[in-house]
């Protein structure tokens, strides 16, 4: 059990030491992009102390709506803080400092969790509290890193793993008239093997997921649901042992996040029957949120020949389809 | 923030007192090995058979302090945290100029960049990434 203890102590000591470099590197981009009055360091402070309470789903029935308004607020609440911290940032800079400061915080509450354990499992030196958190500490530890690596990827507005799909998208639309959509959305009409694509992605360079799913309603709306398939391409989390980068092909909403965006998705695709097809690209969470890899910037090109392949076996000439790149769009433009 | 305060002077005190007892068992484990190696030398000048244990325990316990020694500085080295070089790759899609330097604040893929230095042509960011060294791939030692 000592020897529990110590190991949970060094992890701690590391998560500290992770969380205030994350801290330090938050405030320091602030200082330097954001040029504001008075220090931030408090503002950050208290930054990383916020709470989002979920709705109460013991009456499930229009919880998504629900979920979706308090995200709503928590991101509005976010940028207005950070336009008071970082008074000269651009609408770029202040989605890379709120994914910054997200992920800031997200350490923060790693950090709280473990040293809540820790310090319960030394004052009731009960073996299963302290178990079962040393049971779990090597993944935790590995998620612990992959947010500080975030945070820096994050400060620097570098592109990540996770904007995969975005880049896809973007590579797809590039040239092309871009039209703003609902919701940190673009929507590029891109004429493709006779076909025509109307190619979805949250507005970048700012790190930026947007609503893909307000977006795939919508253009699903305005051509009365005559879509032939809906594509989307988004980075999935690999197995150990499969390859990074690696592209598989499957049936179903590739989006993670809350829910809310899959479920909208569902709903209108549902509604019209419309068919809808996926193209993954494999990474690990590290990957994911550090960034992007080779590997994974050239797994982006063989992702845009499967759409077009998949174009080409699944509609017929003249048909609309909906192409979404899913994910971050830090460090990925348009 | 009381608690977090009181838990990093603990955290603090307890890493300083372990390193501090590790580098005195490993001193001591360190001397008493050099002592057993200068036995056995001896002992074998004598034409004592016995010195041949004295040479195992003093190669052991040389081995020992020294791969102690190595892990406390592999935890001193564990608390940094690196940063992976990024590249940038700026090609001029008119004559396939190609330009490769480093990831600098603002750059984006797709970024336009002004005029090219050797044509009338548009250069144009078309990656980003990082190199993960050869290495650190771990997907080939696995069936
Ligand atoms: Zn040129």
């Amino acid at each position: 059990m000592y020897i529990m203890v110590r190991e949970i102590e060094g992890s701690l000591l590391r998560l500290k030491f992770i969380r205030d470099e994350g801290r330090k590197i938050a405030i320091d981009t602030i200082k330097e992009i954001g040029a504001p009055k008075t220090d931030p360091s408090d503002r950050v402070d208290q930054f990383m102390e916020y709470v989002t309470i979920p709705p109460e789903s013991m009456d499930p029935a229009g919880v998504v709506w629900k979920l979706e308004h308090i995200l709503d607020i928590r991101d509005d609440r976010f940028k207005d803080e950070i336009k008071l911290m970082a008074p000269a940032a651009d609408a770029t800079n202040v989605n890379n400092l709120e994914n910054t400061l997200e992920a800031a915080a997200a350490l923060n509450v790693i950090y709280k969790v473990i040293r809540h354990f820790y310090i319960l499992g030394k004052k009731t030196l009960s073996l299963y509290i302290i178990m079962q958190i040393q049971m779990l500490l090597p993944l935790i530890m590995r998620e612990a890193e992959a947010y500080a690596s975030a945070l820096k990827a994050f400060s620097h507005g570098q592109p990540i793993g996770d904007g995969a799909g975005a880049l896809v998208a973007a590579k797809l639309m590039h040239g092309h008239r871009k039209k703003k959509i609902e919701k940190d959305c673009v929507v590029a009409k891109v004429p493709l093997d006779g076909r025509t694509a109307y190619v979805i992605k949250a507005e970048g360079p700012g790190g930026n997921v947007g609503k893909p799913g307000e977006a795939i309603k919508h253009v699903i709306e305005e051509y009365d649901g005559k879509i032939a398939t809906v594509i989307m391409i988004d980075a999935a989390l690999k197995l150990e042992g499969e390859k990074p980068g690696a592209v598989a092909e499957g049936i179903g909403a590739a989006i993670g996040g809350p829910g809310t965006e899959a479920y909208k998705i569902e709903e209108s695709i549902l509604k019209y029957k419309i068919p809808i097809n996926a193209v993954i690209i494999k990474e690990d969470i590290g990957d994911a949120v550090s960034p992007m890899r080779k590997e994974i910037f050239d797994a982006t090109e063989e992702a845009v020949a499967r759409v077009n392949r998949l174009i080409k076996e699944k509609t017929k000439e003249g048909d609309a389809v909906i192409i979404a790149g899913i994910g971050n769009t830090i460090g990925v433009g348009q | 923030m009381e608690l977090d305060n009181e838990m990093s002077k603990v955290g603090q005190a307890g890493a300083r007192r372990f390193s501090s007892i590790v580098l005195i068992v490993i001193i001591v484990v360190l001397a008493l090995s050099l002592t057993a190696l200068y036995q056995a030398w001896e002992a074998i000048q004598a034409g004592d058979l016995t010195g041949g244990y004295y040479l195992l325990i003093g190669f052991v316990g040389l081995a020992l302090s020294t791969y102690m020694l190595l892990q406390t500085r592999r935890r001193i080295k564990r608390f940094t945290l690196e940063t992976p070089p990024i590249t940038t790759i700026i090609v001029c899609p008119k004559c396939e100029f190609k330009n490769v330097r480093n990831f600098e604040r603002g750059d984006y893929i797709l970024k336009d960049l002004g005029t090219c230095s050797k044509c009338e042509g548009t250069m144009m960011i078309t990656a980003i990434y990082r190199e993960v060294p050869e290495k650190r791939k771990e997907e080939k030692l696995y069936p």
